[in-house]
């Protein structure tokens, strides 16, 4: 299972032009995860003119939240949560720079558009598979907002994550019709 | 009346222990209904890989004393406590939430309580807990706990109906709030339907629904027949595992009753991830 097309994050224009929506992936690299508050705290950073605690260029935004980790382990449980909530903030960050998003479930029209726009990608990963999920991450490090606890940014070593392409660059939607 | 006296720290003890089993070990009647879809969903399908890899999530979880949803969720605890049973020691809601904070420290669950719905700040213990308190005949104490997910809890929903509104309307709006919910919250679904009562009340009937194994249906009749034609109506919407169409959008509906008013059909659904998990045990 999920052996498909490989990708490496950061991404680049040219690594995601092929890729179409329903598709399965296998990711490799590095991507950061933020959820709620980090986005809110992002936007109002970018609207505010501050400079960022990471470059978004060409970045894979993970929404996840994950468990800590047990001992001998570099992260816990660390599935993909519901995006839908990030679309406020969204069309911002992708005219800010980031590429990719890994998330669940449904986009807004507008983000939708703003992905075309911009030449990005939208996944869905496995929802609530995070103890598998895991074992695809090889290394976690605070990237910014380290008080925000579950809800800070890490900046996720990952290998062979499996995704499917869910928004693609071309603006082609798998849940078009829900 | 003989009084029994139960220490407040095996309440905390219970608690701790059923929060690790909760989110750790999935419920074994729905690991079997995902086992079931797998069985069922058609071959080479990237549906059939997902829920397989569901089946591979809930062994690595156990094996690995990992919870099974990064979502460890806020807890609802349902405490049946005996009229001729009394508590030894601290009260009865701290010594939960210490079992709470116990069981998230050790198990390294995520903290995902907010102290107040605005300012938004983490207790960083995941509590408190949410307590549901019966009192009933015995000098017992049952515990269930019910790590629930947001991710399906923000999906879930409530209407007033009309009481002469009968199964048809109630059928309906679980089905709207399915489809409403589309791939968002992690189907297949398990829905816990609560009918009647107050406006809380009914919204309790539907998380107590829950509790019940999905296998097991309601023993009215009328009732189970108006769960068995809510699955059917659902089955139709081809949703499917993370909205990719197919046959695994619900599976299960546990549906509970209560006495409500003449002017009044309460309804509420409340609505699981196919990661619906919860823990019952009686305090020794």
């Amino acid at each position: 299972m999920f052996h498909k097309k490989k990708i490496r994050a950061p991404l680049t224009e040219s690594d995601i032009l092929g890729l179409k929506a329903g598709e399965e992936i296998s990711m490799s690299g590095v991507v950061l995860t933020a959820r709620d508050q980090a986005h809110s705290r992002l936007y109002g950073m970018i609207k505010a003119d501050k400079a960022l605690p990471v470059d978004l260029k060409g970045q894979v935004i993970y929404y996840c939240g994950p468990t800590p980790p047990r001992a001998a382990k570099v992260i816990g449980s660390c599935g993909p949560t519901t995006s839908g909530r990030m679309d406020r903030f969204t069309p911002l960050l992708l005219e800010s720079g980031i590429k990719g998003m890994i998330g669940k479930g449904r986009r807004s029209k507008e983000v939708v558009e703003s992905v075309r726009r911009c030449r990005a990608v939208y996944f869905v990963a496995p929802a609530g598979a995070g103890a598998y999920l895991n074992s695809k991450v090889l290394g976690c490090e605070v990237s910014a907002f380290e008080g925000l606890g579950p809800e800070a940014m890490y900046k996720l070593r990952i290998k062979d994550f499996p995704l499917i392409v869910a928004i693609d660059p071309e603006g082609r939607y798998i849940y078009e019709n829900m | 009346m003989k009084v029994r006296f139960i220490d407040a720290k095996n309440i905390e003890d219970t608690v701790k222990s059923l929060c690790i089993r909760a989110n750790t070990v999935l419920r074994p009647d729905v690991l079997e209904a995902i086992k079931d879809l797998y069985r069922r969903e058609k071959n080479n399908t990237i549906q059939k890989d997902m829920l397989g890899i569901l089946i591979r999530n809930a062994a690595v979880a156990q094996k690995e004393q990992m919870a099974i949803c990064q979502d460890t969720g806020m807890v609802a605890v349902f405490i049946d406590m005996g009229t001729s049973t009394a508590i030894r020691g601290d009260n009865m809601i701290s010594a939960v939430d210490k079992g709470v904070e116990a069981a998230y420290k050790e198990g390294c669950f995520r903290g995902s309580v907010v102290r107040d719905p605005l300012l938004r700040d983490n207790t960083g213990t995941n509590t408190p807990a949410v307590v549901h308190l019966r009192i009933v005949d015995g000098d017992g104490i049952k515990i269930s706990v019910m790590p629930k997910g947001f991710g399906s809890e923000n999906k879930s929903r409530m209407i007033m109906l009309e009481p002469t509104a009968g199964p048809e309307e109630i059928r309906d709006f679980c089905v709207e709030t399915v489809k409403a919910a589309g791939p968002d919250a992690c189907p297949p679904y398990v829905l816990g339907v609560g009918i009647g009562g107050t406006m809380e009340e009914c919204a309790l009937l539907a998380k107590r629904a829950l509790i019940r194994p999905i296998n097991v249906s309601n023993p009215e009749l009328h009732i189970a027949d108006l769960e068995r034609e809510i699955k059917k109506q659902t089955d139709t919407l081809n949703i499917g595992i993370m909205g990719l169409g197919g046959i695994s959008t619900v599976m299960g509906v546990n549906v509970e009753a209560g006495p409500t008013h003449i002017a009044g059909l309460p309804v509420a659904v409340n609505l699981s991830c196919h990661a619906l998990r919860s823990a019952t045990a009686v305090v020794d």
